[in-house]
């Protein structure tokens, strides 16, 4: 990959802009920090479903198996899980963590997170990639839900009241400036990873199968192992932001936050759609984009926004489903390096 | 959960109990699952908002019991509603992407699902309800096994549906026409059916039967916004158990789902036994999957 300046001052200025966003709007710590997750949702989701035509309703199952992970690990480091779900792991005096200690979880926490989302996506993927189309959007949709349900009923991480992760101590200072550093140092390694895989002869593997996966597996590619491949990738991207989900959430909510399939996994599928499917910058342009109707539905439509959000979803998907990206290469072709022969100028039909 | 196995075994009254009420509700479920067979066929379309459209034929009936009437007549009522409902839907969305991708109409009538679910949510509070119809209890085996005559009337009532459905399919001229155009749509065209009004029809259809069933739920079990889901999917997988166009295989399919989910739900608790019935989704699936798989020809 090599990179022309000016795309290059365009990089260095978003990541400048990154970096500097909590210091300029320091009252939207945490919606920042929730933006810079949800383009690692989009990207990974349209990795396996933009990129490679697997359209997936239930990549919340990795941003659960993060959530729960880390947090158990964080925990279980220094105490009894079962005892600390128990009490709700309200008890501040009781569960104690100094900074060290809770650093110390999070190095653990994270890596572990990424590692059993990876490796659950590798059991499932090998079994349910294997359906084509519909099966497998439907397919995956059931596994979301069974691992919301079942994390529901699991005593030992809390069962149906949810999980608390660690108090954090105070010398961490603000939490959700904290972990906004996390998440936007994730959604920069997710953008590049991505986009190196893409550039790759792998991501000319993923796209074949997009086209055609009959005759990519005819011409001799092992397309099972690649959607593997890529599944684990999205999944271990997945995790860690499920880890540092639960974090900024200060709650691990079964349903609602770890398995979100209603919101986390339809709006992942809806922001990578709004951008432009299958393109590298959509899914981040779309999940900003979202990221701030969904604020504004919240702030003016109290009561209504959820509602609201379902209505743009099928707006969405019936009207615009080419999205922002899709509509602007169909526009302007040449921006995209595909050369478009426009022909000689024709007389206009009489 | 090895305790529970081991009280079934040992006490047949109780396995009665769960088996034969797991076969009332199943018929429940195969008419929702008919339905979606329905679309299914005709209009080559998933509907995820199945069962959201059983969710508002649930509401319909509730209101109808706290206006003081008889929820028994929200089987009547449910079902009109429900299919200026599903017809209006299919004027206003669902035409749009008949002829696309099977994935945008499957986001888009997941879309529908989501937008109806927190509509019922925003008008009447998560709330559970149930329309009580006081039609008292029947006991079996000397008085061993309770079951609630509701739930003996909701089976007649939604055999008897489907046999409606299915008589109006088969000898009506209507019902040619949709059978028509689910074997060949571009054929019937040809020979001047209106599709379109067809398709429309056919989701007015799917719509009513949903309500239909909707209303027995509300009066055997319970209705809140968030139910529909579950019935979507358990629709689905007695689709894909019995394959489109299977009616005995839908019923069937219905009956042991029921029966099964009852047993799965007093084994492993409760708790679980809507991870049960994804978990089931998935392993049918994948099992489905591996029979296709064990017929292929090529590629070995």
């Amino acid at each position: 990959m090599t990179f022309p300046p000016q795309k290059l001052i365009g990089y260095a200025a978003l990541v400048a802009f990154g970096l500097a966003a909590p210091f300029v709007f320091p009252n939207y710590h945490s919606q920042m920090a929730e933006l810079w997750l949800f383009v690692v949702f989009a990207l990974t989701w349209d990795l396996v479903g933009g990129q490679m035509g697997y359209n997936s309703f239930g990549n919340v199952l990795f941003i659960g198996v993060g959530a729960y992970a880390c947090a158990v690990a964080q925990v279980g480091l220094l105490y009894d899980i079962s005892n600390y779900t128990a009490s709700d792991g309200g008890d501040a005096t009781i569960y104690v963590f100094t900074v060290p200690q809770y650093l110390t979880g999070l190095a653990i926490g994270l890596p572990f997170a990424a590692l059993l989302a990876g490796l659950v996506a590798a059991f499932f993927g090998s079994v349910v990639l294997g359906m084509r189309g519909h099966y497998f959007a439907i397919c995956t949709l059931g596994l979301g839900v069974a691992a919301g349900q079942i994390a529901a009923g699991w005593e030992w991480i809390g069962a149906g009241s949810g999980m608390t992760p660690p108090n954090a101590p105070r010398g961490i200072g603000d939490l959700a400036q904290f972990f906004y550093f996390f998440s936007f140092v994730l959604a920069v390694a997710c953008f590049v990873v991505i986009r190196w895989l893409l550039s790759t002869r792998f991501g000319l593997a993923l796209n074949a199968i997009r086209d055609d996966e009959d005759k990519a597996e005819a011409m001799g590619l092992p397309t099972t192992r690649i959607k593997v491949t890529a599944w684990t990738f999205a999944a271990v991207f997945l995790g860690l932001s499920g880890g540092i989900l639960g974090n900024l959430k200060r709650f691990i909510d079964p349903i609602d936050v770890a398995f979100a399939g209603e919101t986390y996994g339809v709006w992942m599928v809806l922001m990578a759609i709004l951008g432009g499917k299958g393109t590298i910058w959509g899914p981040v342009i779309g999940a900003a984009i979202f990221q701030v109707l969904k604020e504004v539905f919240w702030t003016y439509l109290l009561g209504w926004q959820r509602v609201a959000l379902g209505l743009m979803i099928v707006l969405i998907v019936v009207f615009f489903p080419q999205g922002i990206l899709g509509w602007v290469r169909e526009k302007f072709p040449e921006m995209f390096g595909h050369r478009v022969d426009r022909g000689p100028a024709r007389e206009p039909a009489e | 959960m090895l305790d529970n196995l081991m009280i079934l075994i040992n006490a047949p009254v109780i396995t009665a109990d769960l088996v034969i009420n797991g076969l009332l509700v199943g018929a429940i479920f195969a008419l929702a699952a008919y339905g979606m067979a329905l679309v299914w066929g005709v209009m080559n379309i998933i509907n995820i908002a199945q069962g959201e459209f059983v969710m508002l034929g649930g509401y319909v009936t509730m209101i109808l019991f706290w206006n003081g009437i008889h929820p028994l007549f929200g089987v009547v009522v449910a079902p009109v509603i429900l299919y200026g409902v599903g017809w209006a839907l299919y004027r206003l969305v669902v035409f749009r992407v008949v002829d696309r991708d099977l994935f945008v109409s499957l986001l888009a009538t997941f879309g529908l699902s989501i937008l109806m679910q927190q509509l019922m949510n925003t008008a009447f509070t998560g709330d559970i309800w149930t329309a009580q119809s006081e039609l008292g209890t029947s006991l079996l085996f000397g008085g061993l096994v309770s079951i609630s005559n509701i739930k003996i009337a909701a089976f007649f009532l939604a055999i008897m549906l489907g046999g409606c459905l299915v008589a109006f399919l088969r000898y009506s001229r209507l019902g040619q026409a949709i059978r028509a155009t689910s074997q060949n749509a571009r054929a019937a065209r040809v020979l001047g059916v209106d599709t379109d009004k067809l398709y429309a029809i056919t989701f007015g259809l799917n719509a009513a039967i949903c309500g239909a069933a909707g209303a027995l739920v509300a009066m055997t079990y319970n209705i809140h916004p968030y139910i529909g889901l579950p019935y979507t999917i358990r629709a689905f997988m007695i689709v894909i158990v019995a394959g489109l166009g299977n009616l005995a295989g839908v019923v069937f399919a219905g009956l042991g789902l029921g029966a099964a989910e009852n047993i799965a739900g007093f084994v492993l608790g409760a708790e679980f036994q809507l991870a049960f019935v994804f978990g089931l989704l998935v392993v049918v699936l994948v099992w489905r999957n591996t029979r296709l798989a064990a017929k292929r020809q090529y590629l070995k």
